[in-house]
Order: C-alpha cells, then sequence, then structure tokens
C-alpha cells in the first residue's frame, strides 16, 4: 500500500509541475462553459428588424410596438420602399423584414383579410426559422386579442408548456453536454497520454524491473485523475448553477455518484488506449478521433440520435457519453432516481469493467 | 551457486538475429563485463536478463531463478540502470531516490549507507530536477535509484556512455567499492579500456561471444608480434603500413599505430626500408606486449 501510495505522490508531482498539463485540467473547464454559455448561445435576443409600412395606420403600429418590445427582437431601421429591402439585407444587421401591405387596417376591418409579408435572412436557416416563429407568434397573439374585442364565439386557444426547460433555454442542455466532453477529455486523453509517456520516457522499463503489480501501476496513474476530474464536475455544475441559473432538480448525491462511475468509464477506455499505444503522439490521436468526435456528434449533444441514419444510431450505442447525457439529463432536469436511469447506469458500469479486464489482459509485463 | 547463468540463448527480432547462441557464467560477487561496440547485442542481452524481453532459444538463470518463469522475484531483487536515462525528469534528484525506494518497500534513510558514497556527490544538487543535471551526475543518480533497494545484483547497461573522462573514472571507482561490499555487478561497454577494470570480461560482436575471461588473460592470447609505430606524420603513415606488404593488422591506438606483421620472420628493418622507399624517414618502432583492446581488434577483425 505504500509503494502505492508512492507510486499515485509521484503522479500528482508530475501534473503539478506541468503547466500545460494544468491549463487542460483547470483552465479548460472555466473556459468551455463560459464560450457554450456565452458565444454559442441559440436563444434568440435582440434580432434585428427592419419594418417597411405601407398602411401606417394603428393596427401596423401595434403590431409593430408589440414586435418590437418582446424582446426578441430590436428595431434596425424603418424601410420606406421595398426598393430598401435588398440594401437592408445586404447590410447583414438585418435579419428580417416585415412588410405590412397598403390599407392594412382597412381591409382587416372590411374584409376580415389583411396581408404581412416575413422576409428572413436564411443564410443561417435554424436561425431564420427561429425568428420567423418567434415572429409568427407574436402576430397570432395579436390576433387572438383582437379576437376576444369582437367575440367570435368558436375558438380553439392551445396552451403550451415546455417542461423540464420552460424557457427553452440552450444552457440546459450545454451544461450536461461539457460535463461529459470534459471528463472523457480529462480522463481518457490524459490518463493515456500520461502511460504513454512512462513507454516513451523509456521509465516504464524501469517500473516493470520493480515488485509494482500492473495493477498497482495502472491504479496509480488513474487515482489523481479521478480527483482531479471529480473536481472539474463539481466546478462546471456550480458554475452551471450561478453563472447561468442552471438548475439541478435531482439528487447532487446521485448526480456526484454518476458521475464518478462515468470518470471510471471513461478512465477505463484512456487505459485501453495507452495500452494500444506506444507513445504520447499515438495516445493524443487516438483519443481525439476515437473518443472526442464520437462524444460531441454521436452523444445526442449536439445533433438529436433519433435524426440520424440507422447506422449512425446503431453507433451511438457504444458511445459511453450517449449514455451519461441521458443520465445526467434526467437528474438535472427531470429530478428523476436511480429507479430511472438504473438502465443507463448498468450500461456505464460494463463498458468500464470490459474495458479494465481488457487492459488489464493487454498489459505488457514486458517490452515486447 | 553461480550469481548469472545463461545457457545458448537467441534473440531474434523478426528476421534480425540481435544474439546467437550466448552461454556464460557469472560468479557471485564478480564485476563481470561485456564489451562490445554499438549494435553487438548488449542490451538485448540485459533485457533478457532483467526479464523485460523473451530469450528466442534458451535459457538463464539470475540468482537461481529462471528469467521467464520466476520473472516476478527477479524483479525483486535486481537492480537495473537502463542505457538511456530513464528517470523522471520533472522529478527533483531526491524525489527519484524517494520513489525508487518507496516502489521496492524501503525508505532513503535505510539503506542510505549503500549510496553514500555517490549520493554525497550529488547532493548538493537534490531540489535540482533530474532533468537538468549533467551527464555525469545523471549517471550517478541512475546508479543511486538501481541500488537503492540494496539489490543482490546489479545490472548496468552502459552506465559510462556519454560521459566525460573524470565521472568515467569516477564512476568505476565507485563500481570498483560497490563490488566490495558483496554485489554481483554486471556492467556493459563500448570502451574497451574499461575491460581491465573488470574481474573478468566477456567479449560480444555481432550477437556473439568472442571471448570470456579474465582481462590478463584475454591479452596473453594475443599470438602475434606486435610494435607501437610513430612518426611525425601518422596518417601517412597509417596509408603506408595499409600498402605494405607484411601488413596483417594496424589501427591507431593513442598517438602510436599497433601494428602486427604477419608470418614470423618479420624484421624491423624491412619496414624501416620500406617506409624510407617512400619518402617516410623519422620512424620509431618499439616492441609493444599486447593489451586487451589489441585482442579485441584482433578478434573483431578475424570474426568479420
Amino acid at each position: 500500500m505504500k509503494r502505492f501510495l508512492g507510486f499515485v505522490k509521484k503522479e500528482f508531482f508530475h501534473i503539478f509541475r506541468d503547466y500545460r498539463t494544468m491549463i487542460v485540467l483547470f483552465g479548460l473547464p472555466v473556459i468551455q462553459v463560459l464560450i457554450f454559455g456565452y458565444a454559442i448561445n441559440t436563444d434568440l435576443k435582440d434580432a434585428h428588424v427592419a419594418i417597411l409600412d405601407n398602411s401606417k395606420d394603428q393596427m401596423t403600429r401595434q403590431i409593430t410596438q408589440k414586435i418590437v418590445s418582446s424582446g426578441y427582437f430590436m428595431l434596425g431601421e424603418n424601410l420606406n420602399s421595398t426598393a430598401d429591402i435588398e440594401k437592408s439585407f445586404r447590410s447583414g444587421k438585418i435579419k428580417e423584414v416585415i412588410i405590412f401591405k397598403e390599407n392594412f387596417a382597412r381591409d382587416y376591418l372590411k374584409d376580415g383579410k389583411a396581408k404581412i409579408q416575413l422576409i428572413a435572412d436564411a443564410s443561417d436557416p435554424n436561425n431564420a426559422n427561429l425568428i420567423v416563429n418567434y415572429t409568427l407568434a407574436i402576430i397570432n397573439n395579436y390576433q387572438m386579442s383582437l379576437m376576444k374585442e369582437f367575440k367570435i364565439p368558436f375558438q380553439i386557444t392551445p396552451e403550451v408548456r415546455m417542461r423540464y426547460n420552460p424557457e427553452l433555454k440552450s444552457v440546459f442542455m450545454f451544461v450536461p453536454g461539457i460535463i461529459t466532453i470534459l471528463l472523457m477529455l480529462v480522463c481518457a486523453m490524459m490518463t493515456s497520454i500520461s502511460i504513454a509517456r512512462e513507454k516513451e520516457m523509456g521509465t516504464m522499463e524501469i517500473l516493470l524491473v520493480s515488485p509494482l503489480k500492473p495493477l498497482q501501476i495502472l491504479a496509480g496513474k488513474v487515482i489523481p485523475y479521478v480527483l482531479l476530474s471529480f473536481v472539474n464536475a463539481i466546478t462546471i455544475i456550480l458554475m452551471g448553477k450561478w453563472v447561468f441559473g442552471m438548475p439541478v432538480t435531482g439528487s447532487y448525491l446521485l448526480l456526484l455518484g454518476v458521475s464518478i462511475l462515468f470518470i471510471i468509464t471513461a478512465l477505463s477506455l484512456g487505459i485501453f488506449i495507452s495500452t494500444v499505444a506506444n507513445n504520447q503522439m499515438t495516445a493524443m490521436f487516438i483519443s481525439l478521433v476515437g473518443l472526442f468526435l464520437p462524444t460531441i456528434l454521436l452523444s445526442g449533444f449536439i445533433f438529436p440520435i433519433e435524426n440520424m441514419p440507422v447506422p449512425l444510431q446503431i453507433l451511438s450505442y457504444i458511445v459511453p457519453a450517449k449514455w451519461f447525457i441521458i443520465v445526467i439529463k434526467s437528474i438535472m432536469l427531470k429530478g428523476l432516481g436511480v429507479t430511472y436511469i438504473w438502465k443507463e447506469l448498468c450500461v456505464l458500469f460494463g463498458m468500464a469493467v470490459f474495458f479494465i479486464l481488457i487492459s488489464m489482459r493487454k498489459f505488457k509485463i514486458r517490452l515486447e | 551457486m553461480q550469481a548469472v547463468v545463461v545457457n545458448n540463448i537467441d534473440k531474434t527480432y523478426g528476421k534480425v538475429k540481435a544474439l546467437t547462441d550466448i552461454s556464460f557464467a557469472v560468479e557471485k560477487g564478480e564485476l563481470f563485463g561485456i564489451i562490445g561496440p554499438d549494435g553487438a547485442g548488449k542490451t538485448s542481452l540485459f533485457r533478457i536478463l532483467t526479464t523485460l524481453l523473451l530469450p528466442s532459444k534458451g535459457s538463464a538463470i539470475v540468482e537461481g531463478f529462471d528469467v521467464v518463469k520466476d520473472y516476478k522475484q527477479i524483479r525483486k531483487i535486481v537492480g537495473y540502470m537502463p542505457g538511456r536515462f530513464s528517470l523522471y525528469q520533472d522529478l527533483s534528484v531526491e524525489e527519484n531516490l524517494e520513489f525508487f525506494a518507496t516502489i521496492f518497500g524501503t525508505t532513503i534513510e535505510e539503506n542510505y549507507e549503500l549510496v553514500k558514497d555517490i549520493y554525497t556527490q550529488i547532493e548538493p544538487f537534490k531540489t535540482r530536477p533530474a532533468g537538468k543535471l549533467s551527464g555525469g551526475m545523471k549517471q550517478k543518480l541512475a546508479l543511486c535509484c538501481a541500488m537503492i533497494h540494496k539489490p543482490v545484483i546489479l545490472f548496468l547497461d552502459e552506465p559510462t556512455t556519454g560521459v566525460d573522462a573524470v565521472s568515467r573514472k569516477e564512476f568505476w571507482e565507485m563500481l570498483i567499492r560497490l563490488k566490495k561490499s558483496g554485489i554481483t555487478i554486471l556492467v556493459s561497454t563500448p570502451y574497451m579500456d574499461e575491460a581491465s577494470l573488470c574481474d573478468r570480461v566477456a567479449l560480444i560482436q555481432n550477437g556473439k561471444m568472442l571471448a570470456i575471461d579474465k582481462p590478463d588473460n584475454i591479452a596473453k592470447t594475443f599470438d602475434k608480434k606486435l610494435f607501437a609505430v610513430k612518426s611525425g606524420n601518422n596518417y601517412t603513415l597509417l596509408n603506408l603500413l595499409k600498402d605494405f606488404a607484411k601488413t596483417d593488422s594496424v589501427y591507431p591506438f593513442g598517438e602510436y599505430l599497433h601494428f602486427s606483421p604477419s608470418g614470423n620472420d618479420f624484421q624491423r628493418t624491412e619496414l624501416l626500408e620500406f617506409l624510407s622507399s617512400k619518402g617516410c624517414e623519422d620512424v620509431e618502432i618499439n616492441t609493444q606486449e599486447p593489451t586487451i583492446e589489441d585482442c579485441f581488434m584482433n578478434l573483431m577483425n578475424n570474426n568479420s
């Protein structure tokens, strides 16, 4: 046991003395959370619209007022003719142009029909969709309020509720995603690199010619990273909560517990990689291509798995991150207990055991 | 019981044959040198004996344990210093030593006596990272680390390669002191002048053993005449000697050229005449007692 602790101590020295490792371990989580939180924001806020009001009556003014004061939009400019539309889009700032037809209010009151045209800048399709939908919603809303005044007998009022994320904040999506990615990165990549470094520097040669057992060497390499990753997970959860108001509806204890399970799974993958890679470059390359990309693309973090082609859906089953994201979302957003997520936990546990066993078998007790 | 017994070991890497039919034995408490040029197979042999490689053929016993079957026992009792500097560069001198003491289940204090002579020399730098030490100090630290667990037998793979002449001398003085404390030491080196410091040496080339004996005995096996030749311009002299009809071998040796003639009827005057006919006058010729290096050069020439 004393031998083992000596080994762990040495490993901590390596980590704390290498400033690059320190940056990856402690700088990266904070930076990533902030970047994702502020920059990669899919919520609509202050989108610039231009308005071409050919009618200029009370109704169009009311609608314009509603749109501009909604908080989602900002009045970029008032246009005077259709010729200006192209120009305002070209400026790049205007994302949508709203055009009211002549005699808007008169037509509406007389015929019960009036026309608005929405033109959106679809060079960013998702955003254009979002903008148009938000605008439509505001116009519909206005229409409803008119109907109330005129007392139309029949009407359907849908009441929509967005569960678990009522304000549809994208923060709620990325905090679980970031925890997953960072734990994967730190655990798998850093351990595989640190084991590969022993091989590269020739120190593995001396470690082998010592009474240390393979399990002691591997566990000694891994334990510092378990502790540091755990600190990382807590940091991200707290940052999500305090900086972006991401709640944890479920049990904190359970959340930390499953994080440890995922950390162990990721570490087992890292160890596995290190048994294949003989130098740090290879270890890093395998980690990035084999773990990092699938974790981002196939885990459901950014792209919904249900919309993928079937082969990729099947592939996603072997990505540990997919299971962890399901688990962590269930706990953080839905507040579910262990009875609802035990299947996913079993999968993660199974993966960890599988990779540890393979690595133990593949661990070379000699140089060849 | 002998400390090391090697029986007919072969080692092949794919198609390359690194060791061919190597057999020798090392007595307990002996300082045994394995001398050979780069690529002779020294490191392969050391790695087999320290259980890091499996022999392709043959067997080896270290302190009564088989290197294949009982590798775990061997790993507890040997001290190994690889040819490449293999300590943790980001750990300080003291931390390295402490780490290696801990993983062998001991402490620096417990075996301090053993490494004291060497360690006191690097102790002034004990807080310096091992990567920032000079070549000689690195080797001294590596030797300390290999010995801190009081091994029964030490394997030192080219400990003096890349080390300056003074440090080399100091290093060998340490080995000789260590030997007195009863530890068996196997040391490999490409420097033939270090051979005479060993109790016994094995000469190895291209994976084959050329000779195993005491350094003096090996020197005695040199069965030809040997002369040390010198002139104002040794380079011209060397080329001329290579053209000389009765030359068996000639190679530079310090400020002299060691020259051995073929046949027993060689007379100095023949050579002097030949040289003066080529315009080389101020030549000095002395008889030379064969050294182990002469033997080794001779053996290598015969072998290749």
